[in-house]
């Protein structure tokens, strides 16, 4: 059913996301697209020595995508670059199916999503995006 | 005219729920139901003819080659091509225009030519022309849309020049429901010693096509938009200029002799057939043909043009939203933006009420950025459609607005 999918936080994450925006000469700023749908998303990242110390996201996209880089972005500040892979890692894995959603957390309001095949890729693309910028930092 | 709720019963997928609702079908750009005619065609070749086609002499290949053979009769008559010399079978528009695009493309783009597209492009008659230019050196120039999504025909006949060598234009927007002057332009084509090629995606299933009267000289199509099934489509080509092209596919059947080191190619169209074809599905697309004929392609559209106007007109009561393309001489479907609902959402949220609707960037990544949206929503309507379906979609459309105003 439709509330399973729009819960009320991800409703919030979309019409009042957390960390939208822009940073300037960041050490991380990946744009990517979603070819299903045309969706595109930049995340921005900026580094302190080895932990994250500001994210942001732009772009525009569905209530899902959105959603779901909002919350990212509150997932991964602070966080070093090891542990934001795991974390990466983990949600993608969440995400088809293969890990347990943590209790308590707004990223649990995105398990609704797994039901809705065409709509993991819209979950999953700041993450990747976040991911790629990782990669090409080398 | 006919009776839509009469012809509905011909369509048995329309009788299916969705979510405990009946389905609403309006994904018809993206590919049409079927009616059981074209499924029992399918059927009764693999239960009582299947066989391969042309080279057996047993009675199944001969009655399925009849049948293929008879196939292609049907769809170049539909199309009012003078024989079936010129219609080649193929996966859909989209092979269609890569062949084209191959094979008279390598051979005849040199650098310095041309290659006339417009802005409205589906990847399938962008993309191939990118592939053959990079290849050739030639240039592609695009014809702008006007701000209503019709063609600037102004600046058409300005670019439509003599470094112009093909001219290859969608005969109808799968996105902006226009229908382009297809016509005007392969005139502007042949008077700079041109080609035309029109992509008929989008018009073969809706409107009536004469490709004498269009004047084109190539023209594709899918099957599966227009009642048949997947897997099957058409190029019609002027035969002397097929005649003149390299093959596409090398292979079985596009033959005649074959030695070690070089082969002879086959007649028209089978040059261009290579290894066993989509045998039961081109015979299953000779039955749609055989279905919209019976219909009628003038009250086809007729029909369309009706539903389309008071889909639009439904459509544009609804506070804030932007409807693309323009508001007079459409066909049957209808690409809009809601400004608080992303289309995605509104689709999944439709889906809930068993309306399908497509949201995206339909395969005209281009035409988005032109229209300043990253994707539209769209609803596609075809000849079994009703204005109650069209109602439905509208109450369903204000629901989905209302439920996502709600946590604002």
């Amino acid at each position: 059913m439709m509330r399973d999918l729009y819960t009320q936080v991800i409703m919030d994450h979309y019409q009042r996301p957390k960390n939208r925006g822009e940073i300037e000469n960041a050490d991380i700023e990946e744009h990517l697209l979603n070819p299903l749908c045309g969706d595109e998303v930049t995340v921005y990242a900026a580094f302190d020595g080895d932990k994250v110390s500001d994210v942001k996201f732009g772009g525009r996209g569905c209530s899902i995508s959105q959603a779901s880089a909002s919350m990212m972005t509150e997932r991964l500040m602070g966080k070093s670059r090891e542990e934001a892979e795991k974390e990466i890692k983990g949600f993608k894995a969440m995400m088809v199916g293969e890990k347990e959603f943590p209790e308590m957390d707004d990223l649990a309001a995105l398990k609704g999503v797994i039901q809705y095949p065409s709509r993991i890729k819209c979950a999953t693309l700041a993450w990747t995006a976040f991911q790629k910028g990782l990669d090409d930092r080398g | 005219m006919y009776d839509v709720a009469e012809i509905r019963r011909d369509f048995p997928i329309l009788e299916r729920q969705v979510n405990g609702k009946p389905l609403v079908y309006l994904d018809n750009a993206a590919t049409s139901q079927k009616p059981r005619r074209v499924i029992e065609a399918l059927t009764d070749h693999y239960e009582r003819h299947n066989a391969n086609v042309q080279r057996g002499v047993h009675r199944l290949a001969e009655e399925s080659t009849a049948a293929y053979e008879g196939a292609r009769e049907k769809v170049a008559r539909f199309l009012a091509a003078p024989d079936a010399t010129g219609l080649v079978f193929t996966r859909g528009t989209t092979e269609s225009i890569n062949l084209v695009a191959h094979a008279w493309g390598r051979k005849n783009l040199r650098e310095g030519d041309e290659v006339v597209l417009t802005e409205s492009e589906h990847h399938s008659n962008l993309v191939p022309w990118q592939l053959a230019a990079q290849a050739t050196g030639a240039k592609l120039r695009f014809i702008p849309i006007l701000d209503d999504g019709t063609l600037d025909m102004e600046e058409a006949e300005r670019l439509i020049g003599p470094r112009t060598k093909l001219v290859s234009v969608i005969h109808s927007s799968n996105v902006l429901a226009t229908i382009n002057p297809v016509e005007r332009l392969a005139e502007l084509a042949h008077e700079n010693d041109a080609l035309m090629l029109v992509d008929g995606a989008q018009s073969a299933p809706h409107l009536p096509v004469d490709v004498e009267a269009l004047g084109c000289d190539f023209f594709a199509g899918s099957g599966h938009k227009m009642l048949g099934p997947t897997g099957v489509g058409f190029l019609w080509g002027r035969p002397e200029i097929l005649e003149e092209m390299d093959p596409f596919l090398g292979g079985g059947e596009m033959i005649r002799e074959v030695h070690l080191d070089h082969s002879t190619w086959n007649d028209l169209p089978h040059k261009f057939e290579a290894g066993t074809m989509n045998i039961a599905q081109a015979i299953g697309l000779g039955a749609a043909v055989d279905y919209l004929d019976e219909l009628g392609m003038e009250s086809v559209r007729e029909c369309e043009r009706r539903i389309g106007e008071y889909a639009y007109r439904r459509l544009s009561e609804i506070e804030g939203i932007v409807i693309h393309g323009p508001e007079k001489d459409r066909t049957g479907l209808v690409s809009f933006s809601l400004p608080d609902v992303h289309p995605h959402d509104l689709s999944q949220l439709l889906d809930e009420e068993g309306i399908a609707i497509r949201s995206g960037h339909h395969c005209c990544q281009p035409l988005m950025r032109r229209l300043g949206v990253a994707a539209t929503a769209r609803a596609s309507f075809y000849l079994y459609n009703t204005e109650e379906e069209a109602d439905t979609l509208v109450e369903a459309l204000v629901r989905a607005r209302e439920f996502f105003g709600a946590f604002a």
